[in-house]
């Protein structure tokens, strides 16, 4: 019992970390420029598909894989940028929604067409590792510890680069940024670049552990969601902690009651956490 | 006379293009084309109720599908278990939506933008996850309907025909409580809250109860639509019944029509159906249909936000008087 219930939380914490740099791609979207990002999912799922390809036709290390498809996923956002939001930017707020949305249409409809709904896997197995009686997967070991490095590296790159600086100027007061000169057309398609890479990523380590179609997104959209909204909306580092919150419950409890009450709970959480603390469990912004 | 006929003209446009997607499978004699209008017309009647949130009081309820859902379940099994007909079904389909709506609308309403349209997308995933496990509601396998029950309506062809005349019936009734929001005094508070919410208030608008008023009002037809579609369906499962994809393509039709107008949500939402029939017919888009009907949002929200009627409206002043 208490081997099951160590085992299954320390998958959940592993797991929790892929969840929150999901959740931090919205997150990041959302908290610098109010937007909602609906094609999170279908982004995240592009991810899975760029390292699966990567890997199974041109037969490039998935891990290697991954740097170039975070690369695509950074060119990708900022076209969709450019193309789907910029024009709405200053909407009201359904604009922006359903532009998002569109964007997911498209993705979905085309990527329906190409790959199909059979569902893939990445073939790599690293065996695992064992502590005691707990093992671990090493492909999850990996996700997780590649993700502590994403994260890392945003906050750093939020906190000393300049375009960093300019990020989180435009979060504070786009309009004062833009009177003392930082671009804010270009921060904010940088941006939804950021966000783009962050859900191709998670997609993409996702995709070393667990089957995938191109419609799979949509679940971890909606993950993305509940965790954003726990860790705040537009605080990427309290999404880190709100991916662990969320792995915890998933890996908790199936030890409880039938897995299939998780996402009851979770979305009840969630519902719950936006009518009593809209800014998220660790406050407000930063 | 004349005077007072003008003053409704768009009830009028909007109940005649009604009547005219009613009667057109039952002049032509054709089951296919019933089986048409009746999509169609339940895209009208979904609509034409969201607008009345969204359109209106300028809520953008992401999860409406929820009331559809939950109004078809309540339906589905007050005739399968507790064997009610199917008039008594939609009404309790009605009011367990409208039930459900006002309970939720008390907690979520408080919130604006794009955390309420969050939180319906919850809300909705919460309520489909909950009646995956719920057993009285058949858990992940849903319930089937026996297939006597359409006995008591003289056989499954005089059923589905009786179906189809109630979801005629409830278009036309959607579209005149849609009129009637829209040129009533209450309906002045909700578009007043559409503006502005904090300015309404001040005006004198009871915001909470008008509000949440507006949000019940949009889900009832919704819920009984639920309870006759599933009559028809002769089955319901979770993931047919709470689609997060309906919800949002009930907001297209919306958009591409008009959103805050009474003709605009029928029109859209006609327009809607037909291209995507046509769309799902036609084999060189027939694996894009998502793809385009993407392309087509897009560009209605970056060029046409207001959407057909509204659209209209702006850029022939004169029509301003009559057409809303």
């Amino acid at each position: 019992m208490m081997d099951a219930l160590i085992r299954s939380l320390i998958d959940g914490l592993l797991l929790g970390f892929v969840y929150g740099i999901a959740a931090m791609g919205l997150t990041l979207i959302w908290g610098v420029m109010n937007v909602i990002n609906l094609s999170h999912g279908s982004l995240i799922a592009l991810g899975m598909f760029s390292v699966y390809y990567l890997f199974v036709g041109l037969g490039i290390h998935p891990y290697i894989a991954l740097v170039l498809t975070a690369v695509l996923g950074l060119i990708f956002g900022i076209i969709i940028y450019f193309i789907a939001v910029h024009r709405v930017i200053n909407a009201p707020e359904l604009s922006t929604l359903l532009a998002t949305y569109s964007v997911n249409m498209m993705i979905l409809g085309i990527g329906t067409a190409i790959f199909t709904t059979t569902p893939r896997n990445i073939p790599l197995d690293l065996g695992s590792i064992q502590f005691g009686d707990t093992v671990i997967t090493m492909t999850r070991l990996i996700a997780a510890i590649i993700s502590v490095g994403v994260a890392v590296g945003l906050f750093l790159f939020l906190k000393y680069t300049r375009p960093g600086r300019y990020i989180r100027a435009v979060t504070d007061n786009r309009d004062a940024a833009e009177i003392v000169g930082v671009p804010s057309a270009q921060v904010l398609a940088l941006t939804f670049g950021l966000g783009t890479l962050l859900a191709a990523v998670s997609g993409g380590l996702i995709a070393t552990f667990f089957p995938f179609t191109i419609l799979s997104g949509e679940t971890y959209e909606l993950k993305s969601f509940v965790i954003g909204v726990l860790g705040g909306l537009g605080n990427p580092v309290g999404s880190l902690f709100g991916g662990l919150i969320l792995g915890l419950i998933e890996g908790l409890v199936p030890m409880a009651m039938p897995t299939t009450w998780t996402p009851v709970l979770e979305f009840v959480l969630f519902v719950l956490i936006l009518l009593v603390a809209p800014n998220g469990l660790f406050g407000g912004e930063e | 006379m004349s005077k007072k006929f003008f003053q409704h003209t768009s009830l009028w446009l909007s109940l005649g293009t009604v009547l005219v997607i009613g009667l057109w499978p039952i002049v032509t004699h054709n089951a296919l084309n019933r089986e048409t209008a009746f999509t169609v017309l339940s895209a009208v009647a979904l609509a034409s109720s969201l607008n009345i949130l969204l359109g209106y009081t300028g809520y953008v309820s992401f999860g409406h599908v929820v009331f559809f859902g939950f109004g078809g379940y309540v339906g589905f099994y007050t005739i399968n278990v507790l064997g009610w007909n199917i008039w008594m079904a939609m009404l309790a389909g009605g009011i367990a939506a409208a039930l459900l709506a006002y309970l939720l609308g008390v907690a979520i309403l408080r919130l604006r933008g794009a955390y309420f349209a969050l939180a319906t997308i919850g809300i909705n995933e919460a309520v489909r996850a909950f009646i995956n496990n719920f057993a009285p509601f058949g858990g992940p396998t849903g319930m089937t309907l026996n297939f006597k029950v359409y006995k008591a309506y003289g056989g499954a062809m005089h059923a589905l025909q009786l179906v189809f005349y109630i979801m005629v019936g409830l278009t036309l009734i959607v579209t005149i409580l849609s009129y009637w929001v829209r040129t009533s005094k209450f309906g002045l508070g909700l578009l007043a809250i559409r503006e502005d919410e904090d300015a309404a208030e001040v005006m004198g608008v009871i915001t909470p109860s008008a509000k949440n008023w507006a949000f019940v009002l949009s889900a009832i037809i919704p819920g009984m639509v639920g309870a006759i579609f599933f009559f028809k369906n002769g089955t319901i499962e979770p993931g047919l019944a709470f689609p997060l994809r309906t919800s949002i393509e009930m907001i297209v039709m919306i958009m591409l029509g008009g959103q805050g107008t009474v003709l605009g949500p029928i029109l859209g939402a006609a327009g809607y159906q037909a291209m995507r029939d046509y769309l799902l017919v036609s084999p060189l888009f027939k694996n894009l249909q998502l793809a385009i009907s993407g392309i087509l949002l897009l560009l209605i929200v970056l060029f046409i936000p207001r959407g057909l009627v509204g659209w209209l409206r702006q850029r022939y002043p004169k029509v301003r008087r009559w057409l809303i």
